[in-house]
């Protein structure tokens, strides 16, 4: 019986989880940041959301409300310049 | 305080850049077109009730103001969508926006008056003068009849505007207001945490109604004309 080697994958195509820690940044730097590298990252990531959670069945209510859940968290992230001044001031 | 009450009406922007096309663009995120033969649950939903606001509101109307169905829908999904979007915590409401409001308006109205000149001119110029008006009247029933049709699209983008902005402004002071009493009294402060509740089912309401109005009296308008 012949000990097979195992095949190597190229860096750039590993998932995240197969990454070893120390060539984290070097397979950041692989990423394509061109523009329509990132429509294709941003594509590939609404199809994955939307083919898990609202294209199925029986959707229910939590597909729409994680994304709602994610428009709120984006918004206070866009105004935290404004409300930061609010948070230990005595009177409004 | 001042400053304060108003922040939530000013355009969002990261790092200068203006981030209000995205937010005009994400309720699109939100409905999706089916793309098999049994859609899912939420896009029989969608599509349900997608169907029954046509059909409501496109009973009235004739051959050529159907033609109008696909804007008219659009419409009140976009004005709908977005100020129920609006209500969520730390969320921006385009439709607070006096600007987008006229640029809804405007040439939807004027479309429905274009229209209403090139297909049937004499009857567009007999609903300046209502029937039945003494003589001596005309000329200033006239010269009313025509403010009021200038008026319309203007009306219809401060109704728009005034109801989403008071509505957010209340909210907005009230809830400050309950906060501040919570350290001075706690019963005021209850009173005042129910009346905000009320205030947001209000808001709801008006989120959705104030959609359906201004679809309605643009069909109003189509109708008028077609």
């Amino acid at each position: 019986m012949s000990s097979q080697t195992p095949l190597s994958v190229p860096l750039r195509e590993q998932r995240l989880l197969d990454v070893k820690l120390q060539q984290v940044p070097s397979w950041i730097m692989k990423w394509d940041f061109s523009p329509s590298g990132i429509m294709k990252a941003v594509r590939r990531g609404y199809d994955a959301y939307f083919n898990k959670y609202i294209d199925v069945k029986k959707g229910g209510i939590g597909g729409v409300t994680m994304v709602l859940a994610g428009y709120i968290l984006l918004n206070y992230c866009t105004a935290y310049k404004e409300l930061k001044h609010d948070r230990w001031r005595k009177y409004h | 305080m001042n400053e304060n009450l108003f922040a939530p009406f000013v355009c969002p922007t990261i790092m200068g850049l203006s981030t209000l096309p995205v937010i005009m663009l994400f309720p699109c995120l939100i409905f999706s077109t089916p793309k098999r033969w049994l859609p899912n649950r939420i896009q029989i939903l969608q599509i349900w009730l997608i169907r029954l606001i046509t059909k409501q509101m496109m009973s009235m109307h004739n051959n050529i103001g159907r033609t109008w169905a696909l804007m008219l829908m659009t419409l009140i999904l976009f004005i709908a969508t977005t100020n129920l979007l609006g209500l969520l915590p730390y969320s921006f409401t385009p439709t607070t926006q006096l600007s987008m409001n006229i640029s809804m308006a405007i040439p939807l109205w004027m479309g429905t008056v274009i229209l209403g000149f090139r297909n049937k001119p004499k009857a567009s110029l007999a609903h300046f003068l209502p029937q039945g008006t003494p003589t001596p009247l005309i000329p200033m029933l006239i010269i009313i009849e025509t403010i009021s049709l200038l008026i319309q699209p203007l009306a219809l983008a401060v109704r728009l505007t005034a109801n989403i902005t008071a509505g957010h402004l209340l909210i907005h002071l009230i809830g400050s207001a309950a906060l501040a009493l919570m350290s001075i009294n706690i019963l005021l402060s209850s009173v005042t945490l129910i009346i905000l509740f009320l205030l947001t089912i209000l808001e709801l309401a008006v989120a959705l109604i104030q959609a359906y109005v201004f679809t309605l009296l643009v069909s109003l308008y189509l109708h008028d004309n077609s």
